[in-house]
């Protein structure tokens, strides 16, 4: 530690490409805010202005009065919680089961599921519309939700959380009588709270950020997510600039905060993804 | 009465059925029949009229192969994985050492900054991108025009449309495999940085000698995903470029979405979906095999 006041030159350099890093990370987003703000025309100016030069929320009334804006908010909103709260409660009990229960035919059956990590999912794609063509549930919410239940990575981080749990809690549990469900469920799962969380953030970020399914199975405007409505509204409205950084902060928004409040969360779940893999 | 062993497997079981049903129908299933419908010329009729289908054999491979738009995607698909993905990596890495670097004050503040990307949506992101990359009033464009440079027309240019995605798609998700890193970093042991100090190593042998080496599984792992996912890249190109100009961004993705969902040609599309996989198969088993020789 000592040496640190003689390594003023390399620290500076640390501090001075972080920094820079940093800014350009985040001058897009910054970008963004600014040009939402702006009156009509100035983000189409040269030079390109930084800041607005009077801030207005004209942009973001448009997109409620104008389009269709808490219709894509409300369905993006529905669509990204009853995917995770579902999700969370199949892909728990299933990491559960592969953790703590001994059958003929776990392991291979778990290797075989982690190996299938490897299939694009774009391979399905086609097949699936078709079935759920059958099944009646294009443009439906449940076209959305009903393939996003259950998922092998979420099984795969509920079991690694598990599997580090001793056994004689459960064994404590089953002496008093406790019903197996009963067991999962008021046990195993106020257990497993940290990694719901993050397998929550996980889920809900990645139904909220997805897009080309969306795109795929939500055919009628009404039913678009925002992803979708803003790829579809970016073509019609291409020159009014300022209205699409509003409608991209209304987007990105509540992701980046649910981020920043629970990020613990989500760091922890992304180095037990990587670890483990 | 049933043994405890036999009631463990039941339990187990019941608690597994969901999920495996779930999975069996939502992804199995689909998966065998794109390999089904890839042999077949599922086409529009039908999509109405299930008995116009025809089983093909390898036609549609055959057709894909002498297509010159499919080779024009599977070429961008391979820039875009072969200079991308090394570019994200190399950047994750430098990112990294950065925030984990023992002379860094404030290293959340930063991760926390460097990460927000991350956790963006791709789509919203990739129209603000689009705006930034405009010829004219594009903010790009005009710091590089305080160096001097003159103005390039970055998703007009048939030249500079990958490049530019490449540059988006770099920023949007460098971060994600960053914490990765900083996590492989953080389980290096530190008296193995002291002890090689203590023999006068410097900054670059304690890369080279300690933090690359005892790196390589998070490396693999890291480059792995990158690439998985960088071979899958649709919704860039889909919303800056439409897979323009010229076909320069048309991606394999992108050319199987037109093909199934805006032509309904879903046995052709279903087949360059499995051309994809089979190259991300092969790419992850090269990799694999390339590991395991660097490591014997």
């Amino acid at each position: 530690m000592s040496r640190r006041s003689y390594s003023w030159l390399p620290a500076l350099l640390v501090h001075g490409l972080l920094a820079a890093g940093a800014m350009l990370a985040l001058a897009p987003l910054a970008w963004m805010l600014a040009a939402s703000l702006m009156p009509p025309g100035e983000a189409n100016s040269y030079p390109p202005r930084l800041w607005p030069s009077a801030i207005t929320f004209e942009h973001y009334t448009a997109l409620f009065t104008r389009l269709d804006l808490a219709r894509y908010l409300f369905n993006s909103t529905l669509l990204a919680i009853a995917v995770t709260v579902i999700s969370l409660l199949i892909n728990s009990m299933a990491g559960y089961a592969f953790a703590k229960f001994r059958f003929r035919g776990r392991d291979r059956l778990f290797q075989g599921l982690l190996a299938a990590l490897v299939i694009p999912a774009q391979v399905t794609m086609l097949p699936l519309f078709l079935l759920l063509k059958q099944f009646g549930l294009i443009n439906t919410y449940g076209g959305v939700i009903i393939p996003g239940m259950a998922s092998i990575f979420g099984i795969f981080l509920i079991r690694q959380y598990l599997l580090a749990i001793p056994d004689s809690l459960l064994d404590a549990a089953r002496m008093d009588g406790a019903g197996e469900f009963r067991i999962y469920w008021s046990l195993i799962v106020p257990l497993c709270r940290p990694i719901l969380v993050t397998l929550a953030i996980f889920t809900f970020l990645g139904v909220w950020n997805d897009f080309m399914w969306p795109l795929i199975v939500l055919t009628d405007s009404s039913m678009y997510t925002l992803p979708v409505a803003l790829a579809n509204l970016s073509g019609e409205h291409v020159q009014d600039t300022e209205l699409m950084m509003a409608g991209s902060v209304l987007t990105v928004l509540p992701v980046m905060l649910l981020f920043v409040i629970l990020q613990k969360y989500y760091i922890a779940g992304i180095m037990l993804g990587g670890m483990k893999g | 009465m049933i043994g405890p062993e036999r009631h463990a497997a039941l339990s187990g079981w019941a608690f597994l059925a969901p999920a495996l049903l779930l999975i069996a129908v939502f992804f199995f299933l689909p998966v065998m029949a794109a390999l089904a419908l890839s042999f077949t010329d599922f086409d529009i009729y039908a999509l109405g009229d299930l008995q116009r289908l025809r089983f093909i054999g390898f036609d549609n491979y055959l057709q894909l192969l002498q297509s010159p738009l499919f080779w024009i995607a599977l070429g961008n698909t391979a820039y875009f994985v072969v200079v991308g993905g090394p570019l994200s990596v190399a950047i994750s890495l430098g990112a990294a050492l950065l925030v984990n670097s023992r002379l860094t004050h404030g290293s959340a503040w930063f991760r926390t900054a460097l990460f927000l990307p991350v956790v963006t949506t791709l789509v919203a992101v990739a129209v603000v991108w689009r705006y930034l990359y405009h010829p004219r009033y594009g903010l790009l464009n005009y710091g590089l025009s305080l160096f001097g440079v003159e103005p390039i027309d970055w998703l007009g240019d048939p030249n500079w449309a990958m490049p530019a995605i490449i540059l988006m798609a770099v920023w949007k998700n460098f971060g994600f495999n960053m914490i990765i890193f900083i996590a492989g970093l953080q389980n290096i042991p530190p008296p193995l940085y002291e002890a090689a100090r203590i023999d006068g190593a410097n900054a670059w042998q304690q890369f080279r000698y300690i933090t690359l080496p005892l790196l390589g599984p998070t490396f693999l792992f890291v480059a792995l995903m990158t690439m998985i996912g960088y071979f899958q890249v649709f919704a860039e190109p889909y919303v800056m470029t439409q897979g323009g100009p010229a076909n320069r961004t048309m991606s394999v993705v992108l050319l199987m979405y037109e093909e199934g969902f805006r032509w309904w040609n879903m046995g052709y599309a279903s087949a360059a979906a499995f051309v994809l996989f089979a190259l991300i198969l092969a790419a992850t088993m090269l990799q694999l095999q390339l590991r395991r020789r660097g490591s014997s």
